[in-house]
């Protein structure tokens, strides 16, 4: 799950993290009075959308007075902010945050997050603050310093201080970077984070290190535990069609194309789209119905999929195992009557009692067209959605 | 022969008497599984279907019925220290159906693990089969029969697409392992064609792969300097977006990294045959043991 900065601000500086001070306001006369508090510093408006590239896309601005700070306020609010990561449409901006300035010295890159092959929570650093940190691997990886958390001790002291020498911190710099980092892995720990990540961290010119942006995304398996975590979610920021889905207790992802996909199984879902793509179609999404799919789930996934306005075809991709094909088959049908399915529907079954469902969809009286395996069901729902 | 699971398998489960517990339990029964003991703490003296004997501990029931492997049914918020509890007991084989545990569990988990005997499967995985022999999981047990194919697989229902397309071209599986689509879990492709390359029952192996990580990379490899037998491969994803999780934690491009092009190209150069798409999976395999 992903939070927006000022959250991601506050639960750190919770934790010892030092971050500059900050007000999330609601109108132009607040942030005028924020930027007052923090005078004679400037203040920074910040956009609070979940998507990185804020400040390329005119969503961050310095206010060199507090009257600038209420003037930015009026632009940024329910601007459609187009970066990187938010897709050509954009996001709506709903919130800004106001934030004292920061005398910057320099601008570094701090971000902890699992090393899949290590199986451990891992430090980057790097001196390549505010730039993407995929580009500076890609192109510097000599440039980006790791340490691997051993979950039992947690971020030694000598681990964090290899860091910040590494990074050519002197003088306080470097207490105050231990003191940062060692404070930002315990919150990571604590909060079930799957990623930290402060870019750019900065050192001001009396050598406080400090987060001027903060990303934190949250473990979605542990959000049971942390209930004020979860709290904390903005489904203005979701897809509304993912949002319903999570509900459903369905896995679902939102693409561009005309094909809507029902599939049982992630990795089975994953080849539906790619086979859909090699018949020369475009999948609409990715469907996971999960394990146990019975008529009340592939009904909210049947809805979910007719929701969107370009899906032209469904095609459903069902492999049987625990879960008989004719149990399947009469959730197909009755889902399909209660819709009032009007896009044609392709249905490949395998497995358990395939017979059965096969004769149960033909019987059926809805215009369903069969498909003997997923190479055909791919070819066919291309062709029906034209 | 096959490899991790036999007719010698003494197979316990922790969380016998939860609902997917007792159900899987009572299917693995029904295939033939040699099950001789079920754990829910609190529940240790009564009896599962009337045969199977529940221990409150893990430790007990290993002691009172030599078992040698365990499967887990356990919540997710309990499933971590069921897995420790495994460990504990000194099982060779922990076998972690459970899906959505806490990474940094399985993190700890992991660290726990370093150095001891037990080896992991899962979690967030369908189980591992020989057929004939032992079900370990929640695979459906009729669609699989006793052969030479080994199959290994992070998701569970294309397993059971490579497992049912073996079947119909009237060859077998020696054992179908489903490792899980978790970003930190016990087995790995790498461990599972190391043990494959030593199984002289099995003459080919099917690979079927996700996009994230780059554990399909890792097995290419070591295939490529060391596996002399055919494998047939396939990765799941390649029309996934950047940055989204498909379904399963593990599933995920980030930072450039782990997309199906790179996975395809390693396997490609290992000499592994690639399968054009999960349904040529037999077919594919039918021409290299042709060839």
């Amino acid at each position: 799950m992903k939070i927006h900065e000022y959250q991601a601000k506050e639960i750190l500086r919770g934790f010892g993290v030092a971050v500059p001070r900050g007000k999330l306001v609601q109108s132009a006369e607040e942030a005028v009075a924020a930027a007052k508090e923090f005078a004679p510093k400037v203040s920074v408006v910040k956009a609070q959308i979940h998507a990185g590239g804020r400040g390329k896309g005119g969503g961050v601005k310095l206010a060199k007075t507090p009257e600038d700070a209420g003037e930015h306020f009026e632009k940024i609010m329910g601007m459609q902010l187009v970066t990187h990561q938010t897709g050509p449409s954009g996001q709506k901006v709903r919130k800004v945050y106001v934030e004292e300035g920061s005398d910057i010295a320099r601008e570094l890159y701090l971000g902890v997050t699992l090393d899949r092959a290590s199986g451990r929570n891992t430090f980057m650093a790097s001196s390549e603050g505010g730039m993407e940190i995929e580009e500076v691997a890609a192109n510097h990886p000599e440039k980006i310093l790791r340490a691997s958390i051993d979950p039992v001790v947690g971020l030694a002291g000598y681990q964090a201080r290899d860091l910040a020498f590494g990074l050519g911190l002197t003088g306080s710099a470097v207490n105050s970077f231990v003191k940062f980092a060692t404070a930002m892995y315990r919150a990571y720990d604590a909060i079930d984070a799957s990623i930290v990540e402060i870019n750019p961290l900065v050192v001001t010119k009396q050598g406080e290190v400090l987060a001027l942006d903060a990303k934190i995304n949250l473990d979605d398996n542990a959000l049971f535990r942390h209930k004020e975590l979860a709290a904390l979610r903005d489904p203005d920021e979701e897809d509304p069609r993912e949002a319903t889905a999570k509900e459903h207790d369905l896995s679902y992802v939102g693409l561009e194309g005309n094909i809507g996909c029902m599939v049982n199984g992630a990795g089975l879902a994953m080849a539906t789209m790619d086979m859909i793509k090699l018949a020369g179609g475009q999948p609409a999404n990715f469907l996971d119905v999960g394990g146990g799919a019975d008529e009340e789930k592939v009904t909210a996934a049947f809805k979910l999929l007719l929701a969107d306005p370009q899906v032209k075809a469904v095609l459903v991709n069902i492999f049987g195992g625990i879960m008989k094909c004719d149990v399947i088959a009469a959730g197909i049908i009755a889902a399909a009557k209660q819709v009032h399915l009007a896009v044609p529907l392709v249905v490949r079954l395998e497995g358990t009692n395939v017979e059965q469902g096969k004769a149960l969809l033909a019987s059926s009286g809805l215009a369903i067209i069969p498909a003997d395996d997923l190479g055909d069901a791919a070819r066919k729902a291309v062709k029906a959605a034209g | 022969m096959s490899i991790l699971v036999n007719k010698d398998t003494r197979l316990v489960c922790q969380g016998i008497t939860g609902s997917a517990g007792s159900f899987h339990s009572k299917q693995m029964l029904a295939y033939g599984t040699n099950l001789v003991a079920g754990v829910t703490p609190g529940k240790g003296g009564t009896k599962f279907e009337d045969k199977v004997p529940v221990f409150d501990t893990l430790a007990q029931a290993v002691k009172e019925t030599r078992a040698n492997a365990s499967v887990i049914f356990v919540p997710p918020a309990f499933a971590a220290d069921a897995i420790l509890e495994a460990v504990a007991s000194g099982l060779p084989l922990v076998v972690c159906i459970t899906e959505g545990i806490p990474i940094n569990d399985m993190v700890r988990v992991r660290r726990a693990m370093a150095g001891s005997p037990t080896r992991l499967i899962g979690p967030n995985c369908p189980g591992v089969i020989t057929p004939g022999e032992c079900k370990i999981g929640i695979m459906p047990g009729h669609i699989h029969r006793k052969g030479r194919i080994g199959i290994v697989s992070r998701s569970g229902t294309l397993t059971y697409e490579a497992v049912h397309q073996v079947t119909q071209l009237g060859l077998g599986q020696s054992t179908a392992v489903g490792i899980g689509g978790d970003p930190v879990h016990g087995l790995g492709f790498l461990d599972c064609m190391k043990l494959f390359a030593d199984d002289r029952e099995t003459d080919a192996v099917i690979l079927i792969g996700e996009i994230g990580g780059g554990e399909e990379e890792d097995a290419a490899a070591w295939i490529k300097s060391n596996y002399k037998k055919p494998v047939v491969g396939f990765i799941a994803g390649a029309t996934a977006p950047p940055g989204k999780r498909m379904g399963h934690a593990g599933a995920i491009i980030s930072g450039g990294k782990g997309t199906a092009h790179d996975k395809f190209r390693a396997l490609r150069e290992a000499g592994v045959q690639i399968a054009s798409g999960p349904h040529e999976l037999g077919s594919t395999l039918k021409s290299v043991l042709r060839a």
